[in-house]
């Protein structure tokens, strides 16, 4: 009696043994089915997102410089500064073109001074003709009258015509005279207007956002001595994976967020799609303007930029996680009598979380949406918390 | 006719049992000795597995992104894409490195992938897939990391947005997948001292920063700090074409070098992981013998600690045959126990492991079988020394 007692004791250990051994083997061991979690597919309204990093930009960046080499003068604003269209930023030293200025106004005044010398001569070349003539025509009259020798009279016909000759040069004196005055005041105005241009002037209502040259320093004709930006004509110019970039058109409201604010979403809106994109990085550039614009911005700062796209209303969805692909086919995993089967299946719109089922799946159908490993066809399944909550 | 064998144990239930038990433990950590072998192999082929491409193409002359660095530009795969049979083509850039969330430091290997494209992660245990083109990761969970969890690396912050598992290098490090473009910033970018520093020293170089040339410094600047380069291109060929053929046409024409997936594992498992495998592989062989000389001493021993009952029961008349079989059956009983308890011991331990532990099937029926024939031979010993007992000793001292 001892014995069997002893027996059954015996008998129930070894089976609690093998009951644990065979519980172990088939739940953690080799022979567990895979671990799966479940969902189903259901009708959502999905609102595609396209994200893209970039910087802030001045629509419009003005670069002021002088049209010719010259040494910096003056610097009257700083970077930072506010500045008023047509107001005085900087001057270039003129160097020797104020004593040009100087040489060309007094060649003008001498080409007017010479041109009342020619209109003198003109004066004079006048008066000896009508002498001339004068004694032209008598010596004509006595000749016919046999008074005097022909020889006279033609001497002093050769005197009238010699006479009218010398007029008309010193008229054409008086003319070349005059251009020469019209010359003269030509160069000077173009000295006063290369003095001008020595004066850097804003074209814009703005701010300056750099200051690229000192006083003493040389610059050569274009380089920029400062840069000017519109503050109120601030975007981002984001870089926009190709592949993501379909359905981002302009018009589309977008949230902006600036890397000194990574909490704080602001508000902005496509303005514009380049036409050109960046062949190297493979990205579209969408140019996205704050809507209103913030107070203060920094040029150059990163921003992530999320545009949102058309959506999809009230369309079949399952989350992304249970998407898979085989031979180049997407489709999705689903549990058969406890195995794994794959169901190809067409994806629509699609978010960060959940993709549009376009044809395939029913509302309300069963899918598996995460695996402990990686799932084969007819893998035997078996739903289980993969993670600890 | 009684079974000897069954009475014996029965009288000494516990000390069987407790024998039984020990040796389990012995052949449990044999087990688990070779699980930790098989782990580290299974280690070195899980993400050519997982990433399930069929040819790799990497820097001409060297040995693949994990057991020689490589690098290719990241433009090469459209020209690799124009080649017959190629169905998919996904640049791919390793890196491995620490990551910090909350101040922690962990050790990964961050892999850059290009959505849709080979490379990424295979399958997912929580969250979601990478949505976003930077700034975002799915973790191995071997990371400890969870869904939401922000980790930096270098200076950005990336949101952990879903969970992975058996994603692992060829050392063991867990992965983090992060988004190509965000890979190579990570890769190739240096830290902002350096890129200062950098800038001020070619802004001191009268070559590059000429008076009245100021364009050239900034160009000079930019070809700096940009990188157009990955570690290696995977592709995926199309039904019916022969990867070996590609690859080798992808050496001869591209002048890259391409290894078909059965060279890669190859490389990850004679090449990268060898020295490691075979100082586990000797350790493995080394405490199978002991293990199995030791199961021979105690079955040995204890038959030597039954010399008086065995000697009473040649006194009494019982057969040689019997006496050996009750010495094999019990020798055979504790090898049986022993191994169920060593399977139980090395299965409920093994997830515990900080690196993978692969218990395969086909090694514990090779351990189990190996058992019986030790305790088979073991116990052969024994009975020669059984049948060699004067049945005087059972009157005697």
């Amino acid at each position: 009696m001892k014995l069997s007692k002893r027996s059954v004791f015996l008998a129930i250990g070894t089976l609690a043994f093998l009951a644990a051994f065979v519980w172990l083997l088939t739940t953690r061991g080799p022979l567990a089915p895979v671990g799966v979690a479940f969902a189903t597919v259901t009708r959502a309204d999905l609102n595609p997102d396209v994200y893209g990093i970039g910087t802030v930009e001045a629509r419009h960046a003005y670069t002021v410089g002088p049209i010719q080499a010259g040494r910096v003068l003056r610097m009257l604003v700083d970077q930072g500064d506010v500045v008023k269209a047509g107001q005085l930023l900087a001057e270039i030293d003129p160097v020797d073109l104020r004593q040009r200025a100087e040489a060309a106004s007094n060649a003008a005044a001498r080409a007017r001074e010479a041109e009342l010398a020619a209109q003198a001569q003109v004066a004079e070349a006048d008066s000896r003709a009508k002498l001339a003539q004068a004694n032209h025509a008598r010596y004509q009259t006595l000749y016919q009258q046999n008074f005097v020798a022909r020889e006279m009279a033609d001497s002093r016909r050769h005197e009238a015509d010699a006479a009218l000759a010398a007029l008309a040069a010193a008229r054409a004196n008086a003319a070349g005279a005059q251009r020469e005055i019209r010359r003269a005041q030509a160069e000077l105005q173009g000295i006063a207007q290369l003095q001008s241009s020595l004066k850097l002037l804003s074209p814009i209502d703005g701010g300056v956002t750099a200051r690229e040259a000192e006083p003493g320093a040389t610059v050569v004709a274009g380089q920029a001595v400062l840069r000017l930006a519109d503050p109120a004509q601030l975007w981002v110019r984001v870089r926009v994976d190709q592949a993501r970039a379909q359905g981002v058109l302009a018009g589309q409201a977008a949230d902006i967020t600036l890397r000194s604010a990574p909490g704080r979403a602001l508000p902005g809106k496509v303005v514009r799609i380049e036409l050109q994109s960046d062949a190297v990085t493979e990205e579209r550039i969408v140019n996205v303007a704050f809507d209103p614009a913030p107070s203060q911005l920094y040029l150059g700062e990163l921003a992530e930029v999320d545009i949102h796209l058309a959506g999809a209303r009230n369309v079949l969805a399952v989350p992304r996680a249970a998407v898979a692909h085989r031979n180049n086919q997407a489709g999705v995993w689903q549990a058969v009598d406890g195995q794994a089967r794959f169901k190809p299946v067409q994806l629509g719109a699609q978010t960060a979380e959940r993709v549009q089922i376009v044809s395939g799946l029913a509302e309300g159908d069963s899918l598996i949406v995460y695996s402990e490993k990686q799932l084969e066809e007819t893998m035997r399944v078996r739903e289980q918390a993969l993670t600890k909550p | 006719m009684i079974n000897l064998a069954r009475r014996d144990i029965a009288h000494n239930l516990k000390s069987y049992l407790l024998t039984g038990f020990g040796l389990g433990l012995l052949i449990g950590v044999t087990l688990t000795m070779a699980g930790v072998y098989r782990g580290m192999v299974d280690d070195a082929k899980v993400l050519l597995h997982a990433v399930n491409a069929d040819v790799w193409v990497v820097q001409q002359n060297t040995l693949g992104p994990f057991a020689e660095p490589s690098n290719v530009p990241d433009d090469l795969y459209r020209a690799l894409l124009g080649l017959g049979g190629v169905a998919q083509a996904g640049n791919v850039s390793y890196l491995t490195m620490q990551v910090s969330r909350r101040n922690q430091s962990q050790r990964v290997m961050v892999a850059g992938y290009e959505a849709g494209q080979p490379g990424g992660p295979a399958f997912l245990v929580a969250g979601r897939p990478i949505g976003r083109a930077h700034y975002e990761a799915v973790a191995d969970v071997k990371t400890g990391f969870a869904v939401g969890d922000v980790v930096r690396i270098r200076r950005n912050d990336y949101t952990v947005v879903g969970l992975t598992r058996r994603m692992v290098s060829s050392n063991g490090d867990p992965m983090l997948f992060i988004p190509l473009k965000d890979a190579q910033e990570a890769q190739f970018l240096k830290d902002n001292d350096a890129i200062v520093e950098d800038r001020q020293r070619l802004a001191a170089n009268p070559a590059i920063n000429r008076p009245g040339q100021s364009g050239v410094l900034d160009a000079v600047q930019a070809i700096q700090t940009s990188s157009h380069k990955v570690n290696a291109v995977l592709l995926r060929v199309q039904p019916g074409t022969d990867a070996r053929v590609l690859a080798d046409s992808i050496a001869r024409w591209q002048r890259y070098t391409a290894y078909t997936r059965d060279d890669m594992e190859e490389i990850l498992v004679a090449k990268l992981i060898a020295t490691a495998a075979k100082q586990i592989g000797l350790f493995l062989v080394i405490l199978a013998i002991v293990s199995a000389a030791i199961v021979a001493f105690i079955i040995y021993t204890m038959t030597l600690g039954k010399i008086k009952e065995i000697a009473v029961l040649k006194l009494i008349g019982t057969k040689n045959r019997t006496i050996a079989a009750m010495i094999m059956q019990e020798a055979l009983g504790l090898g049986v126990i022993g191994f169920f308890v060593g399977k139980f011991a090395a299965t409920l331990w093994a997830p515990v492991f900080p690196k993978y532990v692969l218990l395969e099937t086909g090694d514990a029926g090779r351990a189990f079988v190996l058992t019986l024939v030790v305790c088979a031979l073991a116990s052969v010993l024994a009975i020669r020394a059984a049948l060699k007992i004067d049945p005087a000793e059972a009157i005697g001292g």
